[in-house]
């Protein structure tokens, strides 16, 4: 059996398992033992601010995503099957659409000259057009989403497993509508909110592409910091540094909400 | 018949307008890739397949597309049967070390993108792997792997591992056991998770923008260094056939899933 599970066990270990591996070698060592490249990101402003920043962003995508998502997730599992199959599907295709696509979708639409800022001229509502697009908020509502599916699909999945008979129960007891959704339904579906909002939360926390597209060079996300101290500065020790921070922070996450609920149920909405 | 309460119609109307934010931007290229105006103009002034000549004359494009399609094949041929192996491997071995080896193979759903590109990026350039059609194969098998490794473990599930008892004690080894009992009755999740690999790879962007260059670019490469510098409706055209290829995809992959149950 161990020879069966070999080969797709070499690639990990060769393509993440070892690059991960020199990334956090390379973070600490230039011609000798060195922890620069980590006093640098605590020391200089731009890398504390970038981290906050990110940090931020991916706080606000989550709640976002968890107001938005919870009602679509409570109605898949309200109304009607055929409905709920359709509910679904709707929130799965974009799900499947590449994220540069969104991303171009979310340019046409947000841009100055986009269907947006035209239409709202058309309807004479404003006289300039709004800037949208090209800083934090353009880059939060195209993240929200490419990411909202990952929190409407387990919250669905730990709703659907909520017995109707508790509500019922709830109902029977002179319990309102509001009064058996708040003490008896909600905190029945909080393993979903926990699974959904690690996901977002960490996804978001590696966002590239978006901020990259949307964000006009002013939002940088910790990715970006990643990236351009490879490519602009040839910074790879720096560059290493804040890689591994920033996995280091994924991991913790992971292993501290690994220990509420089982991570099979966290990864297997992927 | 029973009276709506206004908390329903709330809901119905809040599901209703976040569905309409998920679907409508994915949809709004589509009229802007059949439009005849340069610059985007909503609604367009009139159609025309200008932008779709524009790609299929291109030889940048069509290298870039061809890349795409060449890497996402070898990727699944390469990734279904190593993540086949794996999984039937994970579900019938009781060693302890296979729940680890599980996690690992998952790790490409867990380390973030960005991590991992500029990690391949580095191994890379010592191996001289960067700028090759093998190297963006190669890490396209990574990644697609885990969707390969779940659709099959959940196909594996529903399937009773004592029918290949039955043909093993009817003669057959092991290897054919699994060739002529098991792997039909998994087949709809093997094809599901060989097409979510293709999908993946087909999409996959920050990897190549880190290891692929010359003659060797993939077409999400290409576009995303497009849509740095101006917002052409050439990409919506190109998004909306990548769009139309990902749903018949998905299409296919989830009525393979229904049928095995």
């Amino acid at each position: 059996m161990l020879a069966l599970v070999s080969p797709a066990l070499l690639v990990i270990l060769l393509l993440i398992v070892l690059p991960v591996g020199w990334l956090a070698w390379q973070s600490i060592y230039h011609d000798g033992f060195t922890l620069e490249h980590y006093r640098r990101i605590l020391n200089e402003d731009i890398y504390w601010r970038s981290f906050a920043l990110t940090f931020e962003i991916s706080l606000l995508v989550t709640v976002l995503a968890l107001v938005l998502g919870y009602p679509v997730a409570y109605a898949a599992n309200a109304v009607p099957k055929a409905w709920s199959v359709v509910i679904l599907a709707l929130v799965v295709l974009p799900f499947w659409t590449s994220v540069l696509v969104r991303a171009y979708a979310w340019l046409a639409l947000l841009q100055r000259t986009g269907v947006i800022n035209q239409f709202l001229r058309y309807l004479d509502v404003i006289g300039e057009p709004l800037a949208l697009v090209h800083n934090t908020f353009g880059t939060v509502v195209a993240t929200v989403h490419i990411l909202l599916p990952f929190m409407v699909l387990p919250l669905y999945a730990t709703m659907q497993k909520i017995p109707n008979d508790l509500m019922q129960a709830g109902a029977s007891l002179g319990g309102s509508p509001a009064f058996t959704f708040f003490r008896v339904f909600m905190p029945l579906s909080l393993p979903g909110v926990l699974a959904g909002s690690t996901m977002v939360f960490v996804l978001c926390l590696g966002f590239y592409i978006t901020p990259e597209l949307l964000g006009g060079g002013r939002t940088v996300m910790v990715s970006m910091l990643v990236s351009r101290n490879v490519e602009l500065y040839n910074q790879f020790g720096a560059a290493s540094a804040v890689a591994v921070v920033l996995l280091l922070s994924v991991l913790l996450i992971f292993f501290v909400v690994g220990r509420f609920i089982s991570l099979d149920r966290v990864l297997g909405q992927k | 018949m029973r009276t709506i309460s206004p908390a329903r119609i709330v809901l119905i109307a809040a599901c209703a307008l976040v569905l309409i934010y998920l679907i409508l931007p994915v949809l709004i290229i589509v009229p802007i890739s059949f439009s005849s105006a340069r610059f985007l103009t909503f609604p367009p002034p009139s159609l025309s397949l200008r932008w779709y000549q524009q790609y299929f004359s291109n030889p940048a494009w069509m290298q870039a597309t061809q890349v795409t399609l060449i890497v996402a094949a070898f990727t699944v041929v390469i990734a279904a049967p190593l993540g086949v192996a794996a999984a039937y491997a994970i579900s019938q071995s009781k060693l302890r070390i296979m729940r680890v080896i599980h996690m690992a193979l998952l790790l490409p759903l867990v380390v973030p993108i960005i991590i991992t590109a500029v990690g391949i990026f580095f191994i890379y350039a010592r191996v001289g792997l960067v700028a090759t059609l093998p190297g963006l194969v190669l890490a396209n098998v990574m990644l697609g792997l885990p969707y390969v490794v779940i659709s099959v473990l959940a196909g594996l599930q529903s399937f009773d591992p004592a029918q290949e008892m039955v043909a093993r004690s009817l003669g057959m080894n092991r290897l054919r056991s699994f060739f002529a009992v098991t792997l039909p009755q998994i087949k709809s999740s093997v094809v599901a998770g060989a097409i979510f690999a293709f999908i993946s790879a087909m999409d996959e962007t920050i990897i190549a923008l880190f290891i692929s260059g010359g003659q060797y670019q993939p077409l999400t490469k290409r576009m995303f260094t497009a849509l740095r510098d101006e917002i052409d409706p050439t990409i919506a055209a190109i998004s909306t056939l990548m769009t139309a290829a990902s749903f018949m995809l998905v299409l296919l992959a989830s009525a393979r899933q229904r049928k095995s149950g």
